[in-house]
């Protein structure tokens, strides 16, 4: 089977955001779409899968040409996409997402039983047996979110599979169970249009690579026949330097120290500390509590045990506002429901949590505020054409940085990551870590979660291991391997792996 | 046509709406267009634009406040009881008026400590607060609140022209528009409305946001009340039944969205104006009672189903 799109062209109002893009897949293999944030990847693969109507351009299914004008017509070609953003329905059980659209039922009526019984095949065939099909949508975390999205997908017995930034959120464990299930999807001749920003996944999955740039094809290389620089380097149009910039800071004095930290439910007695111009990495698998123990800190969640001090005096944990007075910053992981106000603006979002800064006696300084995110937008790289555009409108890897931006308006005492450049662009990543490392030079302690090991690896000073919301490794992060961090994450490591560096 | 000049024009959409309408009928009727009729109409729209522009605020939150118009009657009712009994009625009229935010405060603190829906919640509370006020009243209008201050809030003029309750509503319009548009406390509003979780994140006093706005919301019904019963020189327990859906749909005329984080004080005045205009206009035409509703339903629709198609 072969898919190609021809001369694809789209535009929203005066945007150009796809020009004359051609894009072919085969089936039986694995084709990583790659391209900057805002390249136009997500647009390309929603003009595949009927979302979007091209202005200009053909799709043709094995030399015929198909129109597809609705997500239902590309279903009919058996065409599924796993969509970037999470769009599971929050108030309905996870079975009921799963078959949203499409319920088992006899005379109209729902057959549960059937459905409860597929469902729970399909989530154990993907290895989450830990998800529910009862629970509610809404109370996952994202992670097993983006699971269901993904059975869901694999649901629908599709010949073409576009994964649009899946592993965005999952941990090592996961992403191998997934690439498992891939492969076996390949070995059927399905085609597969993987997009990611994870580099290692790309080179380790995929077949072939397209890149975008700007809305244009600029190359498809065999993944045998390139490396890293030439891919960035395409994808870029210059070379980036450093994928991890170096540090060159001396931890000083204890800022953050947090001592049997319990939450009664996901965390229990973890106790760590972080010192100025530190960073300290937590990693773990999925539902293993990482966010959990930023929550807590942050007074999202109720602590149920444990004491935290900032510098020397004890944190206040009862709201998000008490942490900000007492300066801790968090960059929350799921930027939709938690980090960004949809429909404001990118400078109403930017100025959120700082916007006293700019008001006196409670009125905002419009000027000073204009000025203040002017200057933002260009330290930051934020690629948006205008401060006052829908920030829903910006690609994801520019939405992160207005993220970073609400944050950084005031330097933090204590910064708080929890997967900081998740679906953002190679570039954009490196720009982020400059960013850490510039909050480290002036005395930040930033305590990061991610589940990119590479990224944990080389930013952190220190590691934090838990497994099931205990902690089983706080490392040193010099000559550490993934093996070691792998083993305390799943609870395998034979001996107490804590190291007594302070 | 730009994205931006479409956004602008939509903006504008009640706006227009109110020049058709009052085009078509300053054709149909020669009375309309008249200085004194137009006096008469924004006198009018008065009361159920001091309720709406509360309103709102608490749809701009996502929320609802169905107990406007009970507000509204109880503190009526304070207000003339208090005079009765000889108060200074200048503080008897702000104490009304603290009164009515008070009832609003306790609409807030049930619906953000309590966790109430705020639909809930205000039916609830509009049910207790026109019990309330049958209680105090006694079931009957008060009157006798000879009191030329008291008079003059609703039915005084300004340079012998403009009703005072004009004034009062043009005042208020811009101190929303202020509030909304240049203080944090705006800023916070449509936060909220727009995505709370993540608010609540970045440091913004969610409950504290919502017992204000509906404690503003309080405190405009009983403004409306100042003015009501000041123009009618008695208190009615029984004033002020609807007007919740009337300043609704001035609100959703104008354009803010039920789902909240979005709209603007602008589009509830011409609203307001727009709903006043139509019956004024029917009346002067001379059209049954009956009709007007369906008329002014129909146009109601009319223009929100208009308001979806510009959307897309
Ligand atoms: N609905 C829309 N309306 C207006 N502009 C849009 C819309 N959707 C996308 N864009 C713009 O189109 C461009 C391409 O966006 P797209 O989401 O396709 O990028 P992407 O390559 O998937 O980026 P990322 O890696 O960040 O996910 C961006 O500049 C974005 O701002
Ligand atoms: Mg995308």
């Amino acid at each position: 089977m072969k898919v190609s799109m021809r001369g694809i062209c789209k535009a929203f109002g005066p945007v150009r955001v796809l020009e004359n893009v051609d894009f072919t897949l085969h089936g039986g293999e694995i084709h990583a779409l790659m391209g900057e944030n805002g390249a136009g990847k997500s647009t390309l693969m929603k003009i595949l899968s009927g979302v979007y109507q091209p202005d200009s351009g053909s799709v043709e299914v094995d030399g015929k040409a198909v129109a597809i004008r609705t997500t239902r017509d590309a279903e009919a070609a058996g065409i599924a996409i796993i969509h970037q953003e999470l769009n599971l329905i929050p108030q309905l059980s996870v079975m009921e997402n799963l078959f949203l659209g499409r319920e088992p039922s006899r005379f109209g009526v729902i057959q549960r039983a059937a459905m409860r019984q597929q469902a729970r095949a399909q989530l154990d065939a993907l290895g989450a047996s830990q998800i529910d099909v009862e629970a509610e949508a809404g109370s996952l975390s994202i992670g097993q979110q983006q699971m269901v999205e993904i059975a869901k997908a694999l649901a629908m017995d599709a010949r073409v599979l576009i994964m649009d930034e899946p592993t965005a959120a999952l941990s090592a464990r996961e992403i191998d169970t997934l690439f498992a299930l891939m492969r076996g999807l390949q070995a059927r001749g399905v085609a597969i249009v993987y997009v990611s920003h994870r580099m290692e996944e790309i080179f380790h999955i995929c077949d072939k690579i397209s890149v975008l740039r700007d809305g244009c094809f600029v190359g498809e290389r065999v993944i045998a026949d390139t490396g890293f620089d030439e891919v960035v380097k395409l994808m870029v149009g210059r070379e980036i330097g450093d994928r991890f910039p170096g540090r060159d800071v001396v931890p000083g004095a204890v800022r953050l120290a947090v001592r049997g930290l319990s939450d009664g439910r996901h965390i229990d007695g973890i106790s760590f500390e972080a010192r100025a111009g530190e960073v300290l990495g937590i990693a773990g698998l999925m539902g293993a509590g990482r966010s959990e123990i930023l929550k807590t800190l942050f007074g999202v969640n109720r602590r149920t045990a444990g004491e935290v001090w900032l510098d020397g005096a004890p944190l206040d944990l009862r709201s998000p506002a008490a942490a900000i007075a007492a300066g801790l910053a968090f960059v929350t992981e799921d930027r939709k429901s938690q980090g960004l106000v949809l429909g404001m603006s990118v400078r109403e979002n930017a100025t959120l949590v700082h916007l006293d800064s700019y008001a006196r006696l409670g009125v905002v300084n419009g000027a000073a505020e204009q000025a203040a995110v002017a200057q933002q937008i260009s330290q930051l790289r934020i690629r948006t054409r205008d401060a006052e555009l829908d920030v829903k409108s910006l690609s994801g890897g520019n939405q992160q940085k207005v993220v970073f931006a609400k944050w950084l308006a005031k330097p933090p005492k204590v910064l708080l990551l929890d997967e900081p450049t998740r679906g953002v662009d190679v570039g954009g990543k490196a720009e982020i870590y400059h960013i850490i490392n510039q909050l480290a030079a002036a005395g930040v302690a930033i305590v990061m979660v991610s589940s990119e090991l590479p990224e944990v690896m080389a930013m952190s000073n220190r590691i934090l291991v838990l497994h099931e919301g205990r902690q089983t490794a706080l490392f040193d992060a010099a000559n550490l391997s993934q093996e070691d961090i792998m083993a305390a994450a799943t609870g395998t490591a034979g001996h107490d792996t804590r190291t007594t560096q302070d | 046509m730009t994205a931006q000049q479409k956004a602008t024009l939509q903006k504008l959409g009640p706006f227009i709406a109110l020049l058709v309408v009052s085009g078509a009928l300053a054709i149909m009727s020669p009375d309309f267009l008249t200085v004194g009729n137009l006096m008469n109409v924004m006198r009018q729209v008065s009361i159920n634009a001091l309720i709406a522009f509360g309103m709102t605020l608490v749809i701009l939150l996502g929320g609802i406040d169905l107990s406007v118009g009970s507000i509204l009657a109880l503190s009526s009712v304070c207000i003339a009881l208090m005079i009765q009994s000889g108060l200074d009625p200048v503080l008897a009229t702000l104490l009304g008026i603290a009164a009515g935010a008070g009832m609003g405060f306790a609409n807030g603190w049930i619906i953000s400590k309590g966790k109430v829906a705020p639909f809930i919640a205000t039916l609830a509370s509009m049910t207790i607060l026109r019990g309330l006020s049958l209680v105090f009243s006694g079931g009957s209008p008060i009157t006798g609140l000879d009191s030329d201050f008291f008079q003059m809030l609703g039915g005084g003029y300004v340079a012998g022209l403009v009703p005072v309750p004009v004034v009062w509503m043009l005042l208020m319009f811009a101190g929303f528009w202020f509030l909304l548009k240049q203080t944090v406390f705006g800023r916070h509003v449509y936060a909220t409305g727009g995505n709370e979780e993540a608010s609540r994140l970045s440091g913004v006093k969610v409950d504290r946001i919502k017992i204000w706005v509906y404690t503003v919301s309080g405190a405009m019904s009983a403004m409306a009340g100042v003015v009501l019963t000041s123009r009618l020189n008695s208190a009615q327990p029984t004033a002020g039944t609807g007007y919740e859906l009337d300043a609704i749909a001035a609100v959703v005329l104008g354009g803010t969205s039920l789902t909240g984080g979005r709209g603007w004080i602008f589009g509830t005045l011409m609203g307001a104006l727009l709903i006043g205009v139509l019956n004024n206009g029917l009346n002067l035409l001379g059209v049954s009672s009956f009709y007007q509703q369906v008329i002014k339903g129909a146009v109601i629709l009319l223009a929100v189903l208009l308001d979806r198609a510009g959307k897309k």
